[in-house]
């Protein structure tokens, strides 16, 4: 099989060419050399299968960075029958420095200059042919998000395949040093086939960055932005999973229980209330999961993070942190784990560390599936979206509270450089395809972790056989019993005891675990939850629930990024504390004011 | 005018010419690849609020730099 790596500078639309060329059959492997995964697709390129991989967004390939020894492994330790080099075209000028390094190795590759369309509103001309005459590899313009171009891209990518066999994986051994060769040559590459007006401005983005970067305005008005997203998705959200877990449990009503009635009592409850309660109350998030993606993607893609890291490095600068840690932070908003990721363009080890000790605070998705429920279980619904917005405060809080604390620990003077994108906004196309990917990327949990874990639950709040479901004669009411001393005092009780076990693996199974142990589902298990605890427990189970030690699979990630033993305990251990700390502070004084 | 200044004593709106880089080689590689180059023009457009980061607009590229950093890059005015 033929292997084709993608390479490009970072905002050069690198992944939005994989998305367009590889559908939505991505997925992630492993590679020799390369110790992180990437992604990858298998395609029917010219005829023959032919592997797509998308490296890291790089600047320099012979950079100090994470992702960009990732590059350089992969290509030192595979072999390559093409390198499709994507480059923005309205950057032409500097990003074909990249496109002069792939030259110098003798690699094998074509040139796709992206963001064609916008090149031409800027009045920026490329004679592609002259370009890729003098480069030596053949180039082509195109437009990856809206498609103008691609199919003559795609007749370069084949033809060229067709031709090229496999490089064996190169040494990388030669020093580029500060190329001066390399850069007369860009010059007269730019000279000779590119044509840039002397003024060229994004003037739209120029007029929308004295708004959002505004001196004292900008601030404010980013989490006033990110305050409207959050309520928008709870506004929105909220009656949508209403809806779905009513489907749910009328097609429980209707069809489940009358086709099970058959089986024995036993089985009956795993199926019933074991299985499918489990499952189906995870399930009924799906759509708020899907739209606060869509949010996300919008916010991502448009460019705005990078504005919120220029707006707020200063001050995460006090706390031993920067600007990219706090766009990491809100990335972990989405899911912690991409988010610890992209701490790898950071190339200072104490502030990557420092940073990946703070994400795991940061509310994720699936942390969200649990406080809305137990908000709208608890709270009126003028008051909920208040808690939920209480909780996102919460994450910048103990992140600071932390960072305060180990910075002198984690110590780092990195110089960094960061590009603010021009705004875009992202296309139809590209934001379904974001939320098909979350819907898979759920069911893909939801058969591996979320099943198993809502069995397991059944089991303990069943056995041994005869007891009375979840009570203290069953095994999670022994659990329950003995961690009670430890967690009463932050008013937590034996039955949410056995959910936050559980939570520790993922937290979506925090939910399907309650509606297990509660026999209840839907709208039934939110009463069955409310009459059973009163806001302050449900309030100091939520801040438990966000900040003690973050699910499994953050937890490989934190130890397979940072390489260290006793730090990925740390970043075990501390949340855990923390979160015992604030919630039996928040529940205790609470109690002394007499709620 | 000309004379030799440290891109950090630029004020918003005016712009310079890229004279040297006087930082580590590593730091110098992404900042070569943003677009700092030696003769290159770049203007500064911005101060982030709580005196933070310079917002740079170097042709197409704009970039955001620290001010301890751009002291480190030599401009003519």
């Amino acid at each position: 099989m033929k292997r084709i790596a993608l390479i490009g500078m970072p905002n050069a639309g690198k992944s939005t060419l994989f998305n367009r060329m590889s559908g939505a059959s991505a997925k992630v492997a492993n590679w020799p050399g390369v110790t992180v995964d990437l992604l990858s697709a298998k395609l029917l390129l010219a005829g023959e299968m032919a592997e797509l991989v998308d490296l890291p967004g790089i600047y320099d390939l012979h950079g100090f960075s994470d992702d960009e020894q990732v590059v350089r492994h992969f290509l030192c330790n595979n072999s390559i029958d093409l390198i499709i080099l994507v480059a923005n075209a309205t950057q032409v000028d500097r990003q074909l420095t990249l496109a002069l390094q792939v030259k110098s190795l003798g690699l094998p590759a074509v040139l796709l200059l992206n963001m064609s369309d916008e090149a031409k509103k800027l009045g920026i001309t490329i004679d592609n042919e002259k370009l890729g005459d003098e480069l030596g590899y053949p180039t082509a313009l195109l437009s990856a998000k809206y498609g103008q171009g691609y199919g003559e891209a795609y007749q370069l990518i084949e033809k060229e395949l067709r031709q090229s066999q496999a490089t064996p994986a190169i040494s990388l051994e030669k020093d580029f040093a500060v190329d001066q060769e390399l850069e007369d040559k860009l010059d007269q590459l730019v000279r000779h086939s590119v044509d840039v007006p002397v003024q060229t401005s994004h003037t739209l983005t120029e007029k929308i960055d004295k708004i959002t970067l505004h001196p004292w305005l900008g601030l404010p008005l980013f989490f006033a932005t990110m305050y409207m997203m959050f309520e928008a998705v709870y506004t929105i959200g909220a009656p949508l999973q209403d809806s779905v877990a009513w489907l749910l449990e009328g097609f429980r009503d209707l069809a489940l229980v009358p086709l099970l009635s058959a089986l024995p009592p036993l089985l009956n409850s795993f199926l019933l209330e074991g299985v499918f309660d489990g499952v189906a109350t995870v399930a009924s998030f799906v759509p708020v999961i899907v739209l606060f993606f869509l949010f996300m993607a919008i916010i991502e893609d448009s460019g705005y993070l990078s504005r919120a890291a220029f707006l707020m490095d200063s001050l995460m600068t006090r706390l031993g942190l920067d600007g990219r840690s706090f766009v990491m932070l809100l990335m972990g908003f989405g899911c912690n784990v991409p988010a610890l990721m992209g701490t790898r363009t950071m190339r200072s080890r104490g502030l990557r560390l420092l940073t990946m000790l703070v994400i795991p605070f940061s509310l994720c998705s699936a942390r969200l599936q649990v406080f809305v429920f137990m908000t709208t279980a608890l709270f009126s619904p003028e008051h909920a979206p208040i808690v939920l917005f209480s909780l996102y405060l919460m994450t910048f809080i103990t992140v600071i509270i932390t960072a305060l604390i180990f910075k002198g620990k984690f110590n780092s003077q990195e110089p960094f450089a960061l590009e603010l994108p021009p705004y875009r906004f992202p296309t139809g196309r590209q934001m379904v395809l974001r939320g098909w990917h979350e819907v898979r990327h759920f069911l893909r949990r939801a058969t591996k972790f979320i099943t198993i874990g809502v069995v397991l639950v059944w089991i303990l709040t069943h056995m041994p056989f005869g007891v009375e479901p979840a009570s203290a004669a069953s095994w999670s009411g022994w659990i329950g019993e003995f961690m009670s001393p430890v967690l009463s005092p932050a008013g937590i009780n034996p039955e949410l005891t056995v959910a936050l076990i559980f939570g520790f693996v993922a937290k979506e199974i925090v939910i399907g675990a309650l509606a297990v142990i509660y026999g209840l589902e839907g709208s039934s298990l939110m009463q069955g939850i409310a009459q059973q605890i009163d806001w302050v427990q449900a309030y100091s189970f939520m801040l438990f629930t966000l900040l003690y030690t973050p699910c499994l699979a953050t937890i490989a990630t934190l130890r397979s990024e940072s390489k260290s033993d006793w730090y990925s305990l740390l970043a075990v251990v501390w949340p855990l504390s923390l979160a015992w700390a604030i919630s039996t502070a928040f529940y205790q004084a609470a109690r002394f004011l007499g709620y | 005018m000309t004379n030799l200044s440290p891109l950090s004593a630029l004020i918003p709106g005016q712009t310079a010419t890229v004279q040297a880089l006087h930082v580590d080689s590593g730091f110098q590689f992404r900042l070569n690849a943003l677009g700092f180059r030696i003769g290159k023009t770049i203007e500064l457009v911005r101060v982030a609020p709580f005196n933070g980061p310079f917002h740079i607009k170097l042709g197409n590229t704009d970039v955001m730099l620290r001010q301890q950093d751009a002291e480190m890059i030599e401009v003519i005015m």
